[in-house]
């Protein structure tokens, strides 16, 4: 499969990155190299392995649910770029 | 003022409680020095903190009051760990000016023991690389040189170059590092360092900014295995806030110095003698196998034969994990953000100009390999390629105690090099992220010197959970090098 001018600009809006003609030509190349590159992985007979999700093997355990006073709306607004009456500011989504 | 050069950290230990010296003079010396300093180490100093931290710390041992494992000790804190309103940037321009109002569980636990910090490490974008040329904050200089023709400035390794740079320099007395592939271990090996990546689960993960969950491990980087264990003791720890925090036991990891060797069996695996890697290190791990010969441990012939698809798997894994990770940056919540009218534009306008190309690019990956129609072919066969890496560690340890390796192929590059093309830059981590992929723990401890003078790190990747045996055997290396 090789990724085309189409596929990057499809990809790039997933990701939310704007891209420019520029880098759209950089990206096409550098990732048909990569992609290219991990395809050997195709060679790999794993028609009966699992997949490994983590390395991690104990059992998870779940918290109390519970109310914790650690922060407030204050302090997590503060790193906001915009912020108004307690919430984020985005730009208008609705007429 | 004292000369501090060379000193260690179990050394200034023990100067500190014999009060030949104060942590403020101590303190003050690593100050200067960084401020004298043209390395680029540090991306935020935090110098009236730490003056505070080491006159409190002075006072808790006059006081002969309870004193932690690494009272009064200056050290580096990578910028990948959030630090109480101290900003924390992961060395993107996305987090500028993000300031957190909380700390990271491994900087919570160094504080706690009395570490004084003296400012958080340049590293690279989002620990996406492996020179420390993708900061935003301009890249790191290694103050290793090359004794050869030319005198270029040569890279100190990526992602924690800032940390391992600034020990190597003598700017702090060890720094925190996180691995996600290498990143701890190959930055050690080209600066004359010892750099320890635990087992995943053992250092907590909350508050360490996340570039890949499932491989993101925190760890040390200092100038002698002695000093891993104690930083690492102090890193280490259960944190009910990072779900895949182990419970396992923490041992005394000053404990290795009583684990003997001898009768162990070291396991040679056929498939690191990777094309490209260097004859000097071919020589060094040579070298290094008849010191352990001597010292009564028994060599085996090992086979872990997906080795060479570690590195494509792990550009699938990494990628995709990182492009979910990173969505959280959209202009909104905190960090950078680019105005504009219309919502859509502005999440992608910030994310292009906040983050930088390396970043752009896996997230490009991840975000193609987890799309609709490639996810079976590329993410979910890097899955399963992942367990068999795993299985061959285990079939492995099996027939070994221990797996002795070279940490990298090749030794620090000057500045500039393998910019063209991102593979043979994501190369440097072949010999690297295998470990990482089965999280084992692994650490790099310098083990000679090319014919340039530049050191060659030696990898010893042990069972999980067995941090003992692997510095044990660095100490074994460390105690014997003859440069």
């Amino acid at each position: 499969m090789s990724i085309d001018n189409k596929t990057v600009k499809k990809v790039s809006k997933l990701a939310k990155i704007r891209i420019n003609e520029k880098e759209e030509t950089k990206l096409i190349e550098e990732l048909n190299n990569i992609l290219g590159w991990v395809d050997e992985l195709k060679k790999v007979d794993t028609e009966q392995i699992e997949p490994m999700l983590s390395v991690f093997n104990e059992s998870m355990i779940m918290r109390k649910d519970e109310v914790s006073s650690e922060t407030s709306d204050e302090l997590v607004l503060k790193n906001a770029p915009e912020s108004k009456s307690g919430f984020f500011v985005v730009p208008k989504v609705v007429e | 003022m004292t000369n501090f050069n060379n000193l260690d950290i179990s050394t200034a230990k023990e100067c500190l409680l014999k009060k030949e010296f104060s942590s403020l003079e101590l303190t003050k010396y690593f100050i200067e020095r960084i401020e004298k300093s043209d390395l680029n180490c540090f991306i935020t100093h935090t110098f009236e903190n730490a003056i505070e931290m080491a006159k409190e710390s002075d006072k808790k041992i006059s006081r002969n009051e309870e004193i932690g494992t690494l009272e009064g000790i200056p050290i580096g804190m990578k910028d990948l760990f959030c630090t109480k309103g101290i900003r924390t940037t992961a060395g993107s321009k996305i987090l500028e000016n993000f300031i957190p109002f909380y700390e990271s569980t491994v900087s919570k636990n160094l504080l706690n023991d009395g570490a004084v910090i003296l400012g958080k490490t340049n590293m690279d974008e989002f620990a996406m690389g492996s020179a420390n040329t993708t900061s935003f904050f301009g890249n790191v200089i290694n103050p290793l040189k090359s004794n050869g023709e030319n005198d270029k400035d040569l890279v100190p390794g990526g992602s924690s170059g800032g940390s391992a740079s600034s020990v190597a320099a003598n700017l702090c007395m060890g720094a925190t590092g996180s691995d996600t592939g290498g990143s701890i271990r190959q930055p050690a090996s080209f600066c004359g360092l010892v750099g320890l990546k635990p087992s995943y689960g053992r250092c907590s993960r909350f508050g360490m900014i996340a570039f890949a969950s499932s491989l993101d491990q925190a760890g040390p980087i200092t100038k002698t295995v002695i000093d891993a264990a104690i930083m690492l003791q102090s890193m280490s720890s259960y944190d009910e806030k990072d779900s895949t925090s182990s419970r396992k036991p923490i041992p005394h990891y000053l404990d290795f110095l009583n684990f003997d060797i001898k009768g162990k069996k070291i396991g040679l695996p056929t498939e690191y003698k990777v094309e490209g890697l260097n004859s000097d290190i071919v020589k060094v791990w040579e070298d290094t196998v008849n010191l352990f010969k001597k010292k009564g441990a028994e060599i085996v012939n090992i086979s872990l034969p997906h080795t060479s698809f570690a590195l494509p798997t792990y550009y699938i894994i990494a990628p995709a994990e990182a492009s979910a990770n990173l969505a959280r940056y959209d202009g909104v919540k905190y960090g950078f953000r680019e105005k504009s009218e219309d919502l859509e534009d502005m999440y992608e306008f910030t994310r292009a100009k906040g983050f930088g190309h390396e970043v752009k690019r896996r997230l490009m990956i991840g975000t193609y390999v987890l799309s609709a129609g490639y996810y079976d072919a590329y993410y979910l066969k890097a899955l399963k390629v992942r367990q068999l890496i795993s299985d061959d560690f285990k079939s492995a340890f099996e027939k070994c105690d221990l797996i002795l390796t070279p940490t990298t192929p090749n030794v620090a590059f000057p500045i500039g090099e393998k910019q063209k093309d991102p593979i043979e830059m994501y190369l440097n981590d072949i010999l690297t992220v295998p470990a990482s992929l089965a999280g084992l723990p692994a650490i790099s401890v310098t083990a000679g010197k090319n014919s340039n003078k530049l050191p060659i790190g030696m990898q010893i990747i042990g069972r999980p959970f067995e941090e003992i045996s692997i510095l044990a055997a660095g100490k074994l290396i460390e105690d014997c090098k003859d440069f």
